[in-house]
């Protein structure tokens, strides 16, 4: 087997082109990624180096200017719109700095949100949510809306939010960022376990290097090149 | 099959959170249910006036009755009728008799001055010369206070309408007339209709004061049944002796109020369209903002996996929900404002006054609701298409 074949994820001489006025940014100029199944990958980089606009790209949030991004096999850079939408509700798990939950849903419901659109009947939903909330440790919170949440609870939400429909793929654009340093491990160590027991493959972008020591691999995206040391 | 039924649960999920979030935006909603509740209550108003017209029209008339005028007359105050004319009339097929009288009324009208009661101005109020049967032949006529006028005096009798809308026409007053001096005695209805806007008085007292001879304007008939009409019309058209035009009684007042109608309808119309289009610029103004406070929520949504459709449609339902409270909030406010306002205008077709009474009806609120829900739709549907349009990885990178 190549090593391309057992990959998860396979980023082909992708270029993401941004207008700015007259001018074009090219972000990831021809940037290839593999990242095999089981993974935890962690990736850093500068500010504006592009990290989140690569992660982007691999969970089907945004299109490639250039190049071809393949996960699972599917190139999914060829989607059409409603096909991606679709294809993100089945494989992927997102996680946000800044959580991104709903604040008029309760911690359930905020974890029940992508189950509505699987054929999941209602109490399938609530059990399965129930389930993640479990997991992630916050089973007694329930009922508590978000603001009633510390930001490492809403945190691990988030967290139950995305494993919730049981993607492959989890993408983490700096999970930790906006936490102290505890709530930062306590969310680090669900993630590990996550790829260690569940074997879920997982990016993670970070600034943190004690985060990026919890992954797998780490690469340094700078100046639209990956390497595996940190450029002086 | 599986694709539509999880299509349609987004939708309904979509937006039930969506409305959930309303109360966030109760400030700018609020503004924009009230801008709609406006237009929607000053449409119904001036609509209902034309509608209240309308049903003054339509309460004059009963299905078995005619109304004979000269041919080339477009009204009463054009038409003039020879004694031999009534005479003949009188005679046509299918007419109804009671007590040996044929309900054939021959009828004289003028126009007098009397101000009006608000403003004091002076208006065109319509005098009525009838003959006994009249009475019997116009649509509920009844006198409801004082007493008929004698026959052969200078005595009249007014209808409410005139005696709310004109001074001057209580019982024991008098009003003057051709030079001579005419004391009301009475008060009459007639279930709603024009009439009440009328003074009536003894044809045949009214003739000489205006020296008309012998002459009349109309001849208001009574038919043994609505199906009677042709057969009375084609014998009256087709007598060499006389050159008329006999009518139904309803075709004829709504010729006579279909100008009015119209102009106000029209009025309306113009009035609720301008202002709806200010509206429809509030509702797009309060949609864009609640689309753009939401942009996170919409495009997490989106990256969790949502379609775009059921993010349009629950803007869509949003401002559409602002939009029907507003149209019912406005159409109340008309139906309790407006209903039953009483007022009278002039009438061009005859040149006189006539009173009605502001009239909300039903479908003329469903009206206002309607148009309260088109100025919702257009209103969100572009903040809605925006919403759906927004780049989710973009959108996701705006705190
Ligand atoms: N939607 C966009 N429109 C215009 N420019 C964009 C857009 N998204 C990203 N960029 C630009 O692309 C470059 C990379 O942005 P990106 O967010 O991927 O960086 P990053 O590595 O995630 O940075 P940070 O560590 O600050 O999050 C930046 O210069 C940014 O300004
Ligand atoms: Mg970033």
């Amino acid at each position: 087997m190549t090593e391309s074949s057992r990959s998860l994820v396979s980023v082909k001489n992708v270029d993401k082109v941004f207008k700015r006025g007259s001018e074009e940014i090219h972000v990831l100029g021809g940037l290839d990624l593999d990242i095999p199944e089981g993974e935890f990958l962690a990736l850093m980089g500068p500010s504006g180096s592009g990290k989140s606009t690569l992660l982007n790209l691999i969970g089907g949030l945004d299109r490639p200017s250039q190049g071809s991004v393949e996960v699972g096999g599917e190139r999914i850079d060829q989607l059409s719109n409603r096909r991606l939408a679709a294809w993100r509700a089945r494989h992927v798990g997102l996680v946000f700095q800044f959580y991104n939950l709903m604040p008029v849903l309760t911690a359930q419901k905020n974890v029940e949100l992508p189950l509505l659109l699987t054929h999941l009947s209602r109490a399938e939903r609530k059990k399965r949510a129930a389930i993640a909330l479990d997991i992630v440790g916050l089973s007694n919170r329930n009922n508590h809306y978000p603001r009633t949440l510390s930001g490492g609870e809403q945190q691990r939400v988030g967290i139950a939010r995305s494993i919730v429909t049981d993607p492959t793929l989890l993408l983490c654009d700096e999970p930790t960022g906006d936490l102290d340093r505890k709530s930062g491990d306590e969310i680090l160590d669900l993630l590990q376990a996550l790829n260690r027991e569940q074997g879920k493959t997982i990016v993670m972008v970070t600034h943190d290097i004690h985060a990026a020591a919890r992954a797998t691999r780490t690469l340094y995206l700078n100046k639209g090149r990956l390497t595996t040391e940190p450029e002086e | 099959m599986a694709g539509m039924f999880n299509w349609i649960s987004q939708i309904v999920s979509v937006t039930l959170f969506n409305l959930r979030t309303l109360p966030q935006r109760i400030g700018s909603s609020t503004t924009a249910i009230f801008g709609i509740a406006g237009v929607v209550a000053v449409m119904v108003g001036v609509l209902s006036i034309a509608q209240g017209i309308l049903r003054t029209m339509e309460n004059s008339s009963s299905s078995e009755n005619v109304v004979v005028l000269r041919s080339g007359a477009t009204s009463e105050m054009m038409s003039g009728l020879s004694g031999d004319d009534v005479r003949f009339i009188s005679e046509g097929p299918g007419l109804l008799r009671q007590d040996d009288e044929v309900m054939a009324s021959p009828e004289l009208f003028v126009i007098i001055n009397l101000p009006i009661r608000s403003t004091g101005t002076d208006a065109n109020v319509p005098m009525r010369g009838v003959t006994r049967v009249a009475g019997d032949v116009h649509k509920g006529f009844q006198v409801v206070d004082g007493r008929m006028f004698e026959w052969g005096l200078n005595e009249v009798i007014v209808g409410v309408g005139a005696l709310r809308e004109f001074a001057g026409l209580e019982i024991g007053s008098t009003i003057t007339v051709a030079r001579e001096e005419w004391p009301v005695v009475g008060i009459f209805e007639a279930s709603g209709g024009i009439a009440e806007t009328e003074i009536w008085v003894d044809a045949s007292v009214l003739q000489p004061a205006y020296r008309r001879g012998n002459s009349y304007q109309a001849v208001y008939g009574r038919l043994k049944s609505p199906d009677a009409f042709q057969e009375f019309k084609d014998a009256l058209t087709s007598d060499p002796r006389l050159n008329v035009k006999p009518m139904r009684e309803a075709d004829y007042h709504s010729s006579q109020s279909t100008v009015l109608y119209n102009l106000i309808t029209g009025l309306g119309t113009l009035i609720a369209a301008i202002m709806g289009f200010g509206a429809i610029f509030g509702a797009l103004n309060t949609m864009y903002t609640a689309v753009s406070s939401r942009t996170r929520e919409i495009a997490t949504l989106r990256a969790l996996g949502f379609q775009a459709s059921p993010v349009v449609i629950s803007v869509l339902s949003e401002s559409l929900l602002l939009a029907l409270l507003g149209g019912a909030i406005g159409a109340s406010l008309a139906w309790l404002v407006f209903d039953g306002f009483r007022a009278a205008t002039l009438n061009f077709s005859s040149f006189s006054q006539v009173a009605f009474a502001f009239d909300v009806s039903p479908a003329l609120l469903v009206r206002g609701i309607v148009f309260a829900l088109i100025i919702g739709l257009i209103g969100g549907l572009f903040p809605a298409i925006r919403a759906a349009r927004q780049p989710v990885s973009a959108a996701l990178r705006e705190l």
